[in-house]
């Protein structure tokens, strides 16, 4: 099978996926208990103006004619308006997704420069003080609660020591240096839990090769031990963390919830759990529709990537 | 050890980048929500009064202790019959467009307050019946029935001012881009991250403004916001929890207010809404689980005493607190009593609670207290918005809720108490409190108002519809280097005066 075709197969898939998460997601929000229109209403109780709200907002429609007015718009790339704020969903997300892209980017760089090099060096030397120390800290990063960490981090480094801001994003287009001050203590914290699970499955995948016989024959050629590490096991026990690594890195697009909340960043998952609270309908289904398509395209991407790597995939 | 060279050059970047701005001032205010629209007509939630009060002007305010003041406005006088009041203007007041202020644009906005569909000002003003232009700085509003409250509402979002030329090019959209005649200008908004203002140089009373720049960033936890005043990062926050204040007293480069709040927390009880209501739908019995309650140990235990314990719908403080029924002792013996007199000795009744510290811990608290007089409370949790959807319908027994206040008395009782009001989800009625409370409106003179507000008052103790626990105090934490703040009882910040050293 060609690469073209296998990528168009996956890219057909890709539309009734979409669709099944829209559909769900939507009826999910139906069942959600208490009437969007007096969540938006705050104090207000007077009948004609919450009426008022329900017809504005197609809330007095049945469920399917609801999903279909969206839809409609959906697929003209209209995602509608935020109840709550009117701002326009398209807006919102367009606003929030380079947050989101950026914060997701750094937590997973500080994830590879944790998770990696921990991985092979406790797999090199299995069994030793480095191997225990790396699991060691793997499993603190896996263990530890994001939203304590972030608190920690914000009272040592912000309030104690006063090196970082404690909150404050600003885009890195409008003030670079800032940008990188308010997004590396919520990379740090999202980072080390992913550097924990890329540490585990590095390590379990340098030991599988390691024991390979390819790597035998190497050492028994007297390869240098650092190169049988680095050159000739690393490489294929890269495979698998590469397929790990896209698809904590969609977890990391659909917007890190606790982190962002905490550090006030605003990103996809703060303008998720509001939208949620605020019975906002449209941005919900906005948010959980593109991080969808995101983590869908980037398993895409990931399967290309494995498929380009992994010569025997193609016979099949 | 050896660090990588790209995260050495990440590292020296970020501490380069730490040192400060340049000389603007730039005042930050953490807020606890959110905003909704920055539109005066369609806004609701309350956090978006806070950025109001820098963008957008308003006919009148209150003074500290709740007097109303012309702002926009220069002065006032009611007709005899109350049923119409002319306002006189400021002359040379601009909009954020440079637009000029006038009669003209106090008919519009009124009119588009009033007219505007989805409008939230409606229910306030919407007795306005006609705005009459008299000259440029003279208007005279026309009311459909006698209503003295009005010009409270006037120093709230429907006595706010936009631009009118701004308002009809933007249409449903001015939200998204404000235009009003408040000290500070739009600059701009990021959903949940942060709303940008800056000194408006044409406003009326520059003199007063000393921050160039403001911004209100909305921070949800609680912790991490103090953290952030705490490390500098914001120079304010509102409504700060009472657990925050320890940290806020002990840190010399902070400081914080407390004033009562407008608004009371509360517990309806079904009276007559719907089935659910044949449990507590004999006095006597609302009577006894009132009396059931100690709301001083209360406060003690769950707020440390920062709040105040309460009875009726404003706060002790307030004028038009009536001072004969004061917050009584607990009286279990009497709660008993009056329990076995209702033929309902051992009372079963379900109180729903929002999934939220305070009246959380506050309702456990009740349920213990009512136990000791046999009274078996069953603790329902609901979020909020399925608690106020069910309260509306009618399917519930009790649930706790909250009411923010206005400055006017008529705000905070009217429509919670009349038979038809709207926020009257107890369904309540009480002829006698309907024409008390309807004739309060319609007088002007402030001791009249108190003799009928106390007469009803009065009757709604007895009848206990709903439970009134404590009133809040509004907490404003700030950095020791901010000068001139002066709290008010709504909790919103006036920038005017403020001073950053």
């Amino acid at each position: 099978m060609s690469l073209g075709l296998y990528l168009a197969r996956r890219i057909v898939v890709l539309v009734p996926t979409l669709f099944v998460v829209s559909v769900l997601i939507f009826s999910l929000q139906q069942l959600l208990p208490g009437d969007a229109a007096l969540a938006l209403a705050g104090e207000e109780r007077d009948e004609t103006a919450v009426a008022a709200i329900r017809a504005r907002y197609h809330l007095d429609r049945p469920a399917v004619v609801q999903y279909g007015i969206w839809m409609g718009k959906v697929l003209r790339g209209d995602f509608g308006e935020s109840l709550r704020n009117r701002l326009p969903v398209r807006e919102l997300l367009a606003a929030k997704l380079p947050v989101t892209l950026e914060l997701a980017f750094c937590s997973m760089l500080i994830a590879l420069a944790i998770g990696i090099p921990a991985g092979v060096l406790s797999a090199s030397r299995r069994g030793t003080v480095a191997d225990v120390t790396a699991n060691l800290v793997a499993l603190s990063g896996l263990s530890v609660p994001h939203f304590w960490l972030g608190i920690m981090l914000i009272l040592l480094f912000a309030v104690r020591l006063g090196w970082l801001p404690a909150s404050g994003y600003v885009p890195p287009w409008e003030d670079l240096g800032r940008n990188l001050t308010t997004i590396l203590l919520p990379s740090i914290v999202l980072g080390t839990g992913v550097g924990g699970v890329m540490m585990r499955h590095t390590r379990s995948a340098m030991l599988q090769t390691l024991n390979a016989d390819y790597v035998r024959t190497a050492r028994a050629k007297s390869v240098p031990e650092r190169l049988v590490i680095l050159k000739h096991a690393l490489r294929n026990a890269l495979i698998p963390v590469i397929t790990l690594g896209a698809i904590e890195f969609g977890r990391l697009l659909s917007g890190a919830v606790l982190t962002e909340q905490i550090f006030a960043i605003p990103g996809f998952g703060k303008l998720l759990v509001d939208g949620v609270f605020n019975r906002d309908y449209a941005v919900v289904q906005g948010v959980v529709l593109v991080s969808a398509g995101l983590y869908v395209l980037l398993n895409l991407v990931a399967d290309v990537l494995y498929f380009v790597a992994n010569p025997r995939l193609r016979g099949s | 050890m050896r660090w990588p060279r790209p995260l050495l050059a990440v590292l020296a970047l970020t501490l380069l980048a730490a040192a400060p701005a340049g000389a603007e001032s730039v005042l930050r205010i953490g807020l606890n929500d959110d905003p909704d629209a920055l539109d005066p007509t369609i806004s609701r939630a309350y956090v978006g009064r806070l950025v109001f009060a820098g963008l957008c002007d308003k006919l009148f305010d209150v003074t500290p202790d709740l007097k109303i003041v012309p702002q926009l406005a220069t002065g006032y006088e009611w007709a005899a019959d109350q049923r119409s009041v002319t306002i006189k203007l400021r002359s040379g007041v601009k909009f954020h467009d440079g637009e000029p202020f006038n009669a003209e644009a106090v008919k519009f906005n009124i009119e588009r307050h009033i007219n505007t569909p989805g409008s939230f000002r409606k229910t306030e003003i919407g007795q306005i019946q006609s705005v009459d232009v008299l000259n440029d700085t003279t208007v005279r509003l026309n009311l459909s029935e006698p209503l003295v409250p009005l010009l409270a509402a006037l120093t709230d979002r429907s006595g706010m001012m936009v631009s009118p030329k701004a308002a009809r090019a933007l249409g449903d959209k001015f939200g998204q881009k404000p235009v009003c005649a408040g000290p500070y200008r739009f600059v701009e908004r990021v959903a949940q991250g942060r709303i940008v203002m800056e000194k408006f140089p044409d406003y009326w009373d520059k003199s007063s403004i000393h921050i160039d720049r403001v911004e209100f960033v909305p921070i949800t936890d609680s912790t991490a916001r103090l953290a952030s005043l705490r490390s500098g990062d914001l120079h304010m926050i509102e409504r700060a929890s009472p657990t925050d204040l320890p940290e806020i007293r002990g840190d010399s480069k902070l400081k914080v207010t407390g004033v009562p709040e407008l608004g009371y927390q509360m517990i309806p009880l079904n009276v007559a809404n719907g089935p659910k209501a044949k449990t507590l739908a004999d006095a006597r019995v609302r009577q006894a689980i009132d009396l059931a309650i100690d709301r001083e140990t209360l406060v003690k235990t769950v707020f440390n005493d920062e709040y105040i314990a309460g009875n009726q719908w404003v706060s002790p403080s307030n004028y038009y607190y009536n001072k004969k029924f004061p917050v009584r002792k607990r009286d279990v013996a009497k709660a008993r009593a009056l329990l076995k007199e209702a033929g309902q000795p051992s009372l079963t009744f379900t109180l729903i609670v929002p999934p939220e510290r305070d009246r959380q811990e506050a309702a456990q608290i009740i349920q213990a207290m009512l136990a000791e007089a046999g009274i078996t409370m069953t603790l329902q949790t609901q979020e909020n918005v399925t608690m106020l959807t069910n309260g509306r319908k009618g399917d519930f027994e009790a649930y706790f809720t909250f009411w923010s206040g206005r400055p006017d008395p008529d705000g905070n009782v009217f429509t919670q108490s009349t038979c038809k009001g709207a926020q009257n989800d107890s369904h309540y009625c009480n002829a006698d409190v309907d024409a008390l409370l309807t004739k309060a409106r319609q007088v002007a003179s402030p001791a009249e108002r108190k003799k009928l507000y106390d007469a009803a008052t009065e009757i709604m103790l007895r009848d206990t519809p709903r439970l009134l626990l404590w009133h809040r105090r509004v907490f404003t934490g700030h950095s020791a280097r901010l000068q001139g703040f002066t709290p008010y009882p709504d909790g919103i910040i006036r920038l005017k005066g403020l001073k950053l050293n």
